[in-house]
């Protein structure tokens, strides 16, 4: 699986991509991969304000409920409805099934996340591949 | 099937449907003396209020509730029929003289309301506890009243918030090892604080250096299993209690694993201020499905103030009484004390046991973990080399190169004649296979388990398909849990 270049990635396994101040954040491959087949998203509400490592919702699998951790501070502008009743979606393309989209506080905070390349080195460490 | 076990062997057992399904208009279980009083009319007495449609409730004659309910027991596995090595829940087996003693007339008959008079007996079982358990785990203090483990944590969690309080300030945060059981950070949350996560190091076990970097006066607590979830012994214990003490924190010792210690090393002694205890695991009260469970909260002196009212105590005359009058406490977390029930019969099983029973359970729950831990090791991945206590962990890597999981062994182990093992936790060890057999198991039962495994293990690498598809011999085989969970069909609908 490829990871986006054009996409930043925390160690929590969030994808963010950014537009300007702007910004839609998911969950990545191989998140869902471990996660398994999903069934259900919680996610914040359009307004809530979000912060950079802390939790905004999670995501319950067949095998476990995790945390799903923000790359970046902001605002939520949009969520995603379309998992409320497919969260399937989620594990046929994580990279095209958006959680939210935020507007950014703190831009520049973004500089700490990793690059597609970095993203995929730990993966295969924490994966043992 | 060319492998199948000595344990288990098909045999008839009868098919049953829904009891709705049996329903037949008209048919009853009872029936009723002629009235003998003058008959009320219910709709004037009631009004809007009288409900009419009282829904689908199924109409049965009273053979067929029994034989319904008969039935459907004879598809249980309990521990009475084999080995429940379900890791980190502690399926011991429950001794038939906690029953005898629970069903004494006047302990079965007893009731919370009767005058404390009347009821000294049942307040000296519960001070009789209470000082067994303060004993067996050093600390100076405890409530009896939490119904379960998750509720003794947040009784310990409110103590603590309480005493933080009572100083200044609550603090924001409890600190949280990788390891720990999924309901601390739950616990946490529920009570108001913010959760950090804590990595382990190499051995399983909390990292000194960490835990030092992120100890600071924001940290209402740590939550610490020990034995951890891997079933190692957090040999540093002392330095963590000491860093956790110097910032002003507290220790919290999640007691679900105390099955290791009792009669060995007491808490109390090496720093812990607040631990629960699960008398469903450790003091062999019933446990999954045949609770209810108990979770009694032991504390250091400085939380005594904030103990949940009431709290038994000596008069001056030498009865004993409920106190209420505890300005700090975080009050009642349980209606009347508990559950009673259990009390008696984890007292039951101390007593019968004495302090040097109490001790060899402990070794030979160790023992007999150990033993499974060598018999298998090399047949499964060992993750982690460190001494084991009550329970092993081990993980799928050498059967996921031929595609099967975890999930898989322990689904293909039920066609074996066992309840399966815990499945993928703890979450530190990805595709986890975490066994505990209590000191109730004997040798032959454990060898038994064993050799499922080894059979299962040859399996998979003759033909993965057997395991990818198990269980083959139960009444139903693999369930959809993804489309159950998706699609859940949560009433039964007439056809």
């Amino acid at each position: 699986m490829s990871y986006p270049a054009d996409f930043k990635y925390t160690k929590e396994h969030e994808w963010i991509q950014t537009s300007g101040n702007t910004a839609t954040i998911g969950i990545t491959h191989y998140a869902q991969e471990s996660l398994g087949d999903i069934v259900f998203v919680d996610l914040p509400k359009v307004g809530a304000e979000i912060a950079a490592g802390k939790t905004f919702g999670s995501v319950e699998s067949v095998k476990a409920v995790s945390d799903l951790y923000s790359p970046a501070t902001g605002t939520v502008t949009e969520v995603n409805g379309e998992l409320a009743t497919a969260p399937e979606k989620i594990n046929k393309d994580a990279h095209s099934a958006w959680l939210i989209k935020v507007t950014l506080k703190n831009p520049g905070e973004l500089t700490s996340l990793l690059s597609a390349a970095d993203y995929e080195k730990f993966v295969a460490e924490e994966s043992g591949n | 099937m060319k492998h199948l076990t000595r344990k288990a062997t098909r045999h008839v057992n009868q098919n049953e449907g829904l009891i709705f399904e049996k329903s037949s208009p008209g048919k009853a279980a009872w029936k009723l003396a002629p009235l003998d009083v003058p008959e009320v009319d219910t709709q004037e007495l009631l009004g809007a209020a009288e409900r009419k449609d009282l829904g689908l409730m199924p109409e049965v004659s009273e053979i067929e509730i029994i034989r319904h309910f008969t039935r459907l027991s004879t598809w249980n596995y309990a521990i009475d029929l084999g080995m429940y090595p379900l890791g980190s829940c502690t399926m011991k087996y429950n001794p038939r003289v906690n029953e005898v003693v629970s069903r004494l007339e006047g302990l079965a008959n007893g009731h919370p309301y009767q005058p404390e008079k009347i009821s000294q007996g049942a307040l000296r079982i519960l001070k009789t506890l209470s000082e067994c358990l303060i004993e067996i785990t050093g600390m100076d203090a405890i409530t009896l009243q939490p119904a379960a483990g998750a509720h003794g944590e947040m009784t310990g969690l409110l103590m603590v918030r309480a005493y933080h309080e009572a100083k200044g300030a609550a603090r924001k945060k409890i600190l949280i090892p990788d390891s720990a059981h999924g309901t601390n950070p739950a616990t946490a949350a529920m009570v108001g604080y913010g959760v950090e996560n804590l990595k382990s190091n190499e051995h399983g076990m909390v990292d000194i250096a960490a835990l030092a970097a992120q100890m600071n006066e924001d940290v209402a607590a740590l939550m610490l299993t020990n034995p951890n979830t891997l079933g190692v012994f957090e040999q540093e214990i002392h330095k963590i209690a000491d860093l956790i003490h110097a910032k002003g924190g507290l220790l919290y010792m999640d007691g679900a694993n105390m099955n290791a210690l009792v009669g060995k090393v007491r808490p109390g002694d090496f720093g812990v201020d607040v631990m629960h205890l699960n008398l469903h695991k450790t003091f062999s009260t019933p446990h999954g499905g045949g609770g209810p469970g108990s979770g009694p909260v032991a504390i250091k002196k400085i939380l005594e103030p904030f103990l949940p009212k009431p709290v038994v105590v000596t008069k001056s005359d030498g009865t004993l009484a409920f106190a209420y009058d505890r300005p700090q406490s975080v009050g009642r977390v349980r209606a009347y004390y508990g559950n009673f029930g259990m009390f008696i019969r984890a007292l039951a099983y101390i007593l019968a046991n004495g302090p040097d029973g109490l001790r060899q359970t402990t070794e030979d729950a160790v023992l007999n973990a150990n033993y499974i831990r060598k018999e298998l090791e090399g047949v499964f991945d060992l993750p982690y080399s460190t001494p084991s206590m009550h329970e092993v962990v081990f993980s799928d890597k050498l059967q996921a190169k031929k595609g099967v999981k975890t999930m898989d062994i322990a689904k293909r182990l039920i066609d074996y004649g066992f309840h399966p093992y815990t499945t993928a936790f703890p979450l530190i060890v990805p595709g986890a296979l975490m066994i505990e057999p209590t000191e109730s198991e004997p040798k032959e039962e454990m060898d038994l388990f064993i050799e499922a495994m080894k059979s299962i293990a040859a399996e998979v690498e003759e033909d993965p398909q057997i395991a990818l598809t198990a269980p083959h011999t139960t009444r139903v085989s693999r369930l959809d849990e993804t489309t159950a969970a998706r699609k859940p069909i949560l009433r039964w609908k007439p056809a």
